[in-house]
């Protein structure tokens, strides 16, 4: 496999004299040490790992591990305190400015967390913006810029502006932008964490699904662990700046380097810890009741997401119901006035997010549907589906061994 | 003690006199040029605005108000217009407009650029805001004082007070907009391989656009008022009508000027402000 990036003893130091950091770092002092004695953060440390062309690589950790900082020294949009990073072979910590403005306008693009669209300018217009930086005429770019919002299903959108958007088109205008310029590399700054669950599953597949068609090499920064397992061909671990572990997910998973890998994946007894709040998600479709949205509304929006069943919550977010889409269907037929009311399951109780895990499991087994969890108001937290308890035992287990 | 302080003086006032007396005296011709430049503008504009039959004019600008703000807006610039030809003060009204818009573009002319810089640079930054915070909180009359001086009476000093008077809001407000875009949308732009230049005139002045529409919009009100004041080193216009009121002890006439300028003061803030929300093309 080739190697498109290659990060050589990397090292970021915030603060106004960074060859003093340094200096302690030799010595062996610690990140924490280093800020109580002169004020200077260490952003990243000796991180040495190589990307290989064509995969998605995702960097994982959480907040304050160095991802962001990592991924933006790859284009230099922070400056590296010391170590190399070479593309294809080339340094680019010794580029000249114009030589990495070619560099950024031909063969990297970005995607950022919070979309970073031009808001004065047209979907077309944000996705033409790299091309439209590096100079290739009006007719050229807006062809191109087409080309790749058809990639993203957003053809139709072309004309719109960014705030007429959903959150989730807006991140695909993003990501056309980032296509446009058929760059060899795309990074993805926590592209997809600003995105609502659902819209993001759907992002992540179809990240991959144009991955397969290309030879693209994505760095994907992520806070995320199920984001990471389900997109990542290999995953990167920081902690403290600290590049600890890489590997494919199975790899991580089966022989994590330290306990600090190890916590992403296995807790405690998960069991006599964890209470229905903790382990809720929420992968089900809600609908919220109010007085002038039909049942065929809501009947649509299970259809939409391809569901069986879907949550009833009131406009303050208690929890009203959990409905089929047959039983919906049903009362949009009826003669009456459909109600939601009517088309509740009976058999499905709310149980308070206090309920411990282990009384959980009997509850779950006995159900055909997930479960809902609510707060001590009434507010709709999640549900709990029999996969979910499921995993977390799974993690339990793993504790054991 | 009381003796001490008697005899103690900080001469600042001798200070100033001094150095206006040596500008006066080694930088005539930079000034004269100076008030050449500003002279041209004001006249040339005043001719072109004058040309104009009044009641085209004024149509014209009721048309604007239509297009720009709305139909009631419209009615509004109608009544107005109806108003000040009513009251006889067409010729003074066009006089302020063409001092109002001469001194607004000199101020932007230097006061955009200027904050573009300070935004840039924290070197910038820190030399020119003390110089805005003077300017700002000395009284309006003391700039009178050395424009007079320095160019007499008339248009042109009246110009240059208000010039001076009027530019601190275009260079704040082009300042906090540039550094106010989102810290993600300026990497957007460098990721993409932007250089400086494009950084500049594609991302950060396009994303400040609302906050330096409102510097632009704050300068021209500030431009009105100063104008107003400058009628009293001969200026002319509107504030002209006012001065001679109080002179004279006319109140009708006074009420008149003031009505004029207000009714100008709402037809200029309505239209900048149109401007700082772009309105958007259909799909």
């Amino acid at each position: 496999m080739t190697e498109k990036i290659v990060v050589e003893d990397l090292y970021k130091i915030f603060g106004p004299d960074p060859d003093e950091a340094m200096k302690l770092l030799e010595q062996g002092q610690s990140k924490d040490e280093i800020f109580k004695k002169t004020g200077m953060t260490v952003g990243v440390q000796k991180a040495s790992f190589s990307i290989h062309q064509g995969e998605i690589f995702v960097i994982m950790g959480l907040s304050g591990s160095g991802k962001s900082t990592m991924v933006r020294m790859l284009n230099r949009l922070i400056e590296p305190t010391a170590g190399k990073v070479y593309i294809d072979d080339v340094d680019v910590t010794a580029m000249s400015r114009s030589e990495l403005i070619s560099l950024r306008r031909h063969d990297m693009s970005m995607v950022f967390q919070s979309f970073a669209l031009m808001p004065h300018k047209t979907v077309i217009e944000n996705a033409a913006f790299g091309l439209e930086v590096s100079g290739v005429d009006r007719s050229k770019r807006e062809e191109r810029a087409i080309a790749a919002l058809d990639q993203v299903g957003l053809k139709a959108n072309a004309n719109s502006y960014p705030d007429e958007l959903s959150g989730g088109m807006q991140q695909r205008v993003g990501l056309a932008r980032a296509l446009a310029t058929d760059p060899s590399i795309m990074l993805m700054d926590e592209a997809f964490s600003a995105l609502d669950p659902l819209i993001r599953t759907e992002m992540q597949d179809e990240l991959v699904g144009l991955q397969q068609k290309s030879t693209r090499t994505i760095v994907f920064i992520s806070h995320d662990l199920d984001e990471a397992m389900r997109i990542g061909d290999r995953i990167a671990i920081m902690q403290g700046g600290e590049v600890v572990q890489v590997g494919t997910p199975e790899e991580i998973v089966s022989n994590p380097a330290n306990d600090y890998v190890e916590s992403f994946f296995y807790g405690v007894d998960v069991s006599q810890v964890y209470t229905a709040g903790d382990i809720v998600d929420k992968k089900q479709v809600t609908v919220i009741e109010r007085p002038g949205v039909s049942v065929r509304a809501a009947l649509d929006r299970l259809r939409h997401y391809d569901r069986d069943i879907g949550i009833v919550i009131g406009k303050d977010r208690r929890y009203h119901g959990m409905v089929t889409a047959d039983r919906l269907e049903e009362q949009a037929r009826s003669d009456g006035e459909p109600k939601y009311a009517d088309a509740y399951l009976t058999d499905v109780e709310a149980i308070p997010a206090s309920t411990p895990l282990s009384e959980i499991l009997g509850i779950v087994a006995q159900r055909r549907y997930p479960v809902p969890v609510v707060d001590e108001d009434g507010t709709y937290l999640g549900s709990i589906s029999k996969t979910t308890v499921l995993r977390t035992l799974d993690k339990a287990g793993g504790a054991e061994q | 003690m009381n003796s001490f302080w008697k005899h103690f003086d900080i001469p600042i006032g001798d200070w100033v006199q001094t150095g206006v007396d040596w500008i006066q005296v080694h930088w005539a011709p930079g000034l004269d040029a100076f008030a050449a430049v500003v002279g041209f503008l004001v006249n040339s504009l005043q001719n072109s605005l004058s040309v104009i039959p009044p009641t085209i004019l004024a149509l014209l600008i009721v048309a604007f108000g239509f297009w720009r703000v709305g139909w009631r807006f419209g009615i509004f610039a109608l009544i107005s217009m109806v108003l000040l030809l009513g009251m006889g003060l067409w010729p003074q009204t066009v006089e302020t407009l063409a001092l109002v818009i001469a001194s607004s573009i000199i101020a932007l002319i230097i006061g955009l650029p200027i904050g573009v810089l300070m935004a840039r640079s924290e070197v910038a930054e820190h030399i020119f805001r003390p110089i805005l915070d003077f300017m700002q909180t000395m009284p309006p009359f003391v700039y009178l004082i050395p424009a007079a001086i320095f160019f007499g009476l008339g248009q042109v000093p009246g110009t240059i007070a208000t010039v001076i008077f009027a530019m601190p809001p275009a260079v704040r407000l082009t300042n906090l907009g540039i550094r106010q875009v989102s810290k993600e949308n300026v990497e957007a732009g460098l990721s993409f391989g932007c250089t400086e230049r494009q950084l500049l005139f594609k991302v950060q002045i396009p994303l400040a656009m609302p906050s330096i529409m409102a510097g632009i919009n704050q300068t021209i009100m500030l431009a009105l008022s100063m104008v107003v004041i400058a009628s009293m080193i001969g200026a002319g216009g509107l504030g002209n009508v006012v001065l001679t009121g109080i002179q004279r002890l006319n109140v009708g006439l006074g009420f008149e000027g003031g009505l004029g300028v207000v009714i100008v003061a709402i037809l200029l803030d309505r239209i900048t402000q149109s401007f700082g929300f772009k309105k958007k093309r259909g799909k």
